[in-house]
């Protein structure tokens, strides 16, 4: 408990103390400007593309590594997890040899929001992969064949079978994929360019003597987190029952 | 339900095909450039002076923040799964907070606190302990990133051995202490080394939580991302070089050597027991 209080706890509070010690009204007004305001929209919506991106390439490619059968398998398997153990600058940096100024397929996408779309689809690939396939590979198939015997065609079986199965999972690693694309930073600094994304909000605000105005921002994604975090705690108290 | 094979085959190849864009193409297109100009050029920008220093100051910062999270990952793990003390339901839930955490959030706490004028920093400023914007910020900010992986993989293992080994053990007269290095660490190892290994791939390759508290000073405070960082930014007309594309790469295949101690572990971890 010690710690964790010295490494994480006591550090959290000092942020949203800063972010209050002007008072509320300075913390609102920090939040609200056009620069912030602008950037937790496009923070939030570029999230939340992802996240639903996410969550339909995440299924489908979970259920092809469970239920399919080919040459490789293991290889595709292993190079799930390549965004985890790849540096996220490093994510960034083959962005720009991919899509830069002198990009070799001639697609210029850095420094504008598909980049950074890419960049968070890149480093938020194992989360829903990762937890929707053991479920996947748990499920009961007597269900499935029940189901097709009695005569449902494949779209029902899956759509009033599989997916209510698999839909504490899906939701459960689309959330931390979601929070994950909130406050990702490694990977946007060197492609986003002028698209103003609120980790990068902040770290410039650090970086130009403003903490306060950091502080404003950073409580903002720090209660996106813990909301995550409670729907999460919520989902899993759910599945245990 | 029985997946007709055209269908089969669509699905595995919008798969493969997605995969292959995100993560192949992308990574092969810096090895490439990494190499357009011959090995011996590569090999030049990752043996500069401020590259060999950002490469020790990476492995030095995981050498101390891995070992850290590990003994605290197990004792948490132990405590989560094992005690009965009050508060263990608020430790569950607050283990997870890195994960969702932004690291620039992270880096922004550790100022507020350890830095000049912090809530801390001040007093150790006064014993003469520089910790923002030096290695000691840094190893806090990886640790502090890195926390719950140990936890996360060990605390299922643990209650899937269960107890009663170490309740024999306990009966046999082993004392805590044996019970502990002879029953439950054979017990959770897979666990606790596939913990290692995720912990050890985050703390090489954070830069949000580090970038914020590091003086970005080449030889001193630059790890191998921060290096990759600069070596892009500082480079004509915001293009990457190969400067910086072979930085990368130096990084990439740590993080390749990472992923085939996953890989190899996965399967272990299993069967734990």
């Amino acid at each position: 408990m010690v710690y964790m209080s010295v490494f994480v706890l006591i550090p959290l509070a000092a942020v949203t103390v800063k972010a209050v010690s002007q008072g509320t009204g300075t913390l609102w007004s920090s939040i609200t400007n056009t620069v912030a305001l602008q950037a937790l929209a496009v923070t939030l919506v570029s999230s939340l593309v992802v996240a639903a991106i996410g969550a339909v390439m995440g299924t489908l490619m979970a259920w092809v590594l469970v239920r399919d059968r080919f040459p490789g398998k293991r290889f595709v398997n292993a190079l799930i997890d390549l965004p985890f153990a790849l540096p996220t600058i490093v994510a960034g940096l083959t962005l720009i040899a991919l899509y830069g100024p002198d990009s070799p397929v001639g697609i210029h996408l850095a420094y504008t929001r598909g980049a950074v779309i890419v960049a968070l689809l890149f480093v938020t690939l194992p989360f829903v992969v990762r937890s929707v396939q053991p479920v996947l590979m748990e499920l009961d198939r007597e269900v499935e064949e029940a189901a097709s015997s009695l005569g449902a065609s494949n779209l029902t079986t899956f759509r009033r079978i599989v997916l209510p199965a698999l839909r504490p999972a899906i939701i459960s690693g689309t959330a931390l994929a979601f929070a994950r694309a909130v406050g990702e930073f490694g990977s946007l600094i060197l492609i986003a360019g002028k698209v103003q994304i609120a980790s990068i909000v902040i770290y410039a605000d650090i970086e130009n003597g403003d903490p306060q105005s950091a502080a404003s921002l950073s409580v903002v994604l720090l209660a996106i987190s813990l909301l995550v975090l409670v729907l999460l705690r919520r989902l899993g108290a759910r599945g245990a029952r | 339900m029985r997946v007709s094979r055209s269908a089969t085959l669509s699905l595995r190849a919008v798969a493969l095909v997605y995969l292959s864009l995100l993560l192949l193409v992308p990574l092969g297109v810096i090895f490439a450039k990494t190499f357009e100009h011959g090995f011996g050029t590569a090999w030049g920008w990752v043996t500069t002076p401020a590259a060999v220093s950002a490469f020790w100051l990476s492995v030095t910062i995981a050498a101390i923040a891995v070992p850290l999270n590990t003994i605290f990952g197990v004792g948490a793990a132990l405590v989560l799964v094992r005690g009965k003390t009050p508060g263990r339901a608020l430790l569950d839930g607050l283990i997870d907070l890195p994960f969702v955490v932004s690291p620039v959030v992270v880096g922004l706490s550790l100022v507020l606190v350890y830095g000049a004028g912090g809530w801390f920093g001040s007093w150790f400023l006064h014993q003469g302990i520089r910790i923002i914007y030096a290695p000691a910020g840094m190893i806090i900010a990886t640790v502090f990133v890195s926390l719950p992986f140990v936890v996360r993989e060990v605390a299922p293992v643990l209650s899937e051995v269960g107890e009663e080994q170490e309740q024999a053990a306990a009966t046999l007269g082993a004392s805590r202490w044996q019970t502990f290095w002879r029953i439950t660490l054979p017990s959770i190892r897979w666990g606790v080394a596939y913990g290692v290994v995720l912990t050890t791939a985050r703390a090489l390759g954070e830069i949000g939580a580090v970038a914020v508290v590091s003086s970005n000073v080449a030889g001193s405070t630059l790890t191998l991302p921060l290096l990759v960082q600069q070596r892009v930014t500082t480079s004509f007309g915001s293009q990457a070089v190969t400067s910086s594309y072979a930085a990368g790469t130096e990084l990439a295949v740590m993080s390749l050597v990472v992923l085939v101690a996953m890989t190899l572990l996965a399967p272990r971890k299993g069967d734990a027991a």
